[in-house]
């Protein structure tokens, strides 16, 4: 099949308390995005174990999108915080597993922000388009 | 036992220490002599790879194979051994996870031979001579096995029953699993024979916050040497890894670098080390500023790959670099 016809495919974890809300407004005020991302609900973007991202490279996702409450507003106080550490810590090494950091990324998306949260969709999704499959076999081209 | 069982040892990509852990059994050997006969051990009986071949399928009871699969010759071993022993096991961190050698998954074949024949800086090869696979030498053929692509561990290869963990594995660790193979009393296949906890839960450093203020390097300070090494800053393995060493290092005050491998709730290391480590950064949150003071603690993580997969990257979720 032909490049052009690569279509990224994009895990995105998202908090229950933000920015799975902003992505839901996204939905209700009938917002467009890309429907490259594959949402998974998760309680804080601080449960989002480093093995998951791992996981999802390895099953052949292009991109991981981590996406949770603004710095100060965490519903548990400080899980935001973590993830920023370990996605800081991840990404040199996934450069070091000769995977483009930029397949990995982590935003910050308020219960309001529904157009902050399609632009990141849309954004990401030209971002990975750019970069390719993923050297892992990712790739939307078997569905 | 009324007959004698016999047992073989192999060595495959391993530097040796697996053997001296083996000798260090001293008085034990003996021991184990009344139960098995040795029937192959490269590193102390001359027996020929085409004696072993000769031998019935499943003659062999235990055969402890350390070393990671590197080269074909490792390869054909293990098939071999596979097909002579009733139980295979897999002894050390390089045959149970890829161990040291298995950091060569970060750099390709051609690569690690470049590095080695022609970079390295104790290298004199102005020939830039480089392994083949057969060579002419006064008239006959000689041959080498070829390296392979990657470190792969023993159970990527062929089935394993059992795994002794460690670099080397530690000497209790060894006595309870010749001891449980000898009474057969043992887990089911395929186990590892370690017990379950992390080197933590073993360690008698003082913990007191589970925070860390800054990174250090191992040279960079006093180490308090009745607290946790991880409290100080040190980079220990000890939250990601399994015990049965007795916390051998930290007790030493050397940080543990995770030679026993995952505990069995993981499902690999660095990603539990990683997890650990990031939550244990001490920084005032409240500060925006502290955004860039987290992340310039973080760079004193300077090889985050070889750091949290030190013994175990063929076993890691990724398992080698890629090319993109």
């Amino acid at each position: 099949m032909t490049e052009s016809a690569f279509e990224p495919k994009i895990v995105g974890f998202l908090c229950n308390w933000c920015s799975y809300a902003g992505a839901d407004l996204a939905g209700t005020s009938r917002i467009k995005y890309s429907p490259n991302v594959r949402v998974i609900r998760v309680m804080c973007s601080g449960r989002v174990d480093p093995l998951f991202v791992l996981k999802a490279f390895e099953e052949g996702a292009d991109g991981v999108l981590i996406a949770g409450c603004h710095p100060g507003d965490c519903h548990y106080q400080s899980g935001n915080y973590k993830t920023q550490r370990r996605i800081h810590v991840m990404k040199r090494m996934l450069e070091q597993y000769g995977i483009n950091p930029d397949r990995l990324r982590l935003e910050w998306v308020s219960a309001a922000e529904s157009t902050r949260f399609a632009h990141v969709v849309d954004d990401m999704t030209k971002t990975i388009r750019a970069l390719g499959p993923s050297p892992l076999g990712g790739g939307d081209r078997h569905e | 036992m009324s007959k004698k069982g016999t047992l073989a040892f192999y060595w495959a990509g391993s530097c040796g220490g697996c053997e001296v852990a083996v000798v260090d059994l001293d008085e034990m050997l003996f021991d184990v002599l009344e139960h098995f006969d040795i029937v192959f051990w490269p590193c102390a009986i001359d027996t020929k790879y085409d004696e072993v071949e000769a031998m019935p399928d499943g003659s062999i009871d235990v055969c402890f194979f350390n070393g990671c699969i590197r080269n074909e010759e490792n390869l054909h071993l293990a098939q071999l051994l596979r097909k002579k022993a009733k139980k295979l096991i897999a002894f050390g961190s390089c045959s149970h996870l890829g161990g040291i050698p298995g950091l060569g998954n970060l750099s390709s074949r051609e690569e690690t031979l470049d590095y080695v024949y022609h970079q390295c800086a104790s290298m004199n090869n102005p020939e830039k001579t480089v392994p083949e696979t057969s060579t002419d030498a006064f008239g006959n053929v000689l041959h080498l096995p070829r390296l392979g692509e990657d470190v792969k561990a023993l159970d990527d290869v062929v089935p394993v029953d059992f795994y002794i963990p460690g670099c080397p594995p530690p000497l209790e660790v060894i006595k309870a699993a010749v001891l449980a193979l000898v009474t057969g009393d043992i887990a089911h296949a395929p186990s590892v024979l370690a017990p379950e906890r992390t080197v933590c839960d073993e360690c008698k450093k003082e913990r007191r916050d589970k925070a860390v203020s800054r990174i250090r390097r191992f040279y960079e300070g006093e180490i308090d040497p009745t607290r946790c090494l991880l409290e100080q800053g040190f980079l220990c393995m000890g939250p990601a890894t399994r015990e049965g060493c007795g916390a051998a290092c930290p007790s030493a005050h050397m940080p543990c670098t995770g030679c026993m491998g995952p505990p069995p709730a993981s499902m690999e290391q660095g990603s539990r080390m990683l997890s650990a480590l990031a939550s244990m950064i001490d920084v005032d949150h409240e500060k925006v500023a502290n955004t860039e003071e987290m992340q310039a603690s973080l760079e004193e993580v300077r090889d985050p790959a070889g750091l949290f997969y030190m013994y175990s990257m063929p076993k890691s979720i990724i398992r080698r670099r890629h090319e993109e």
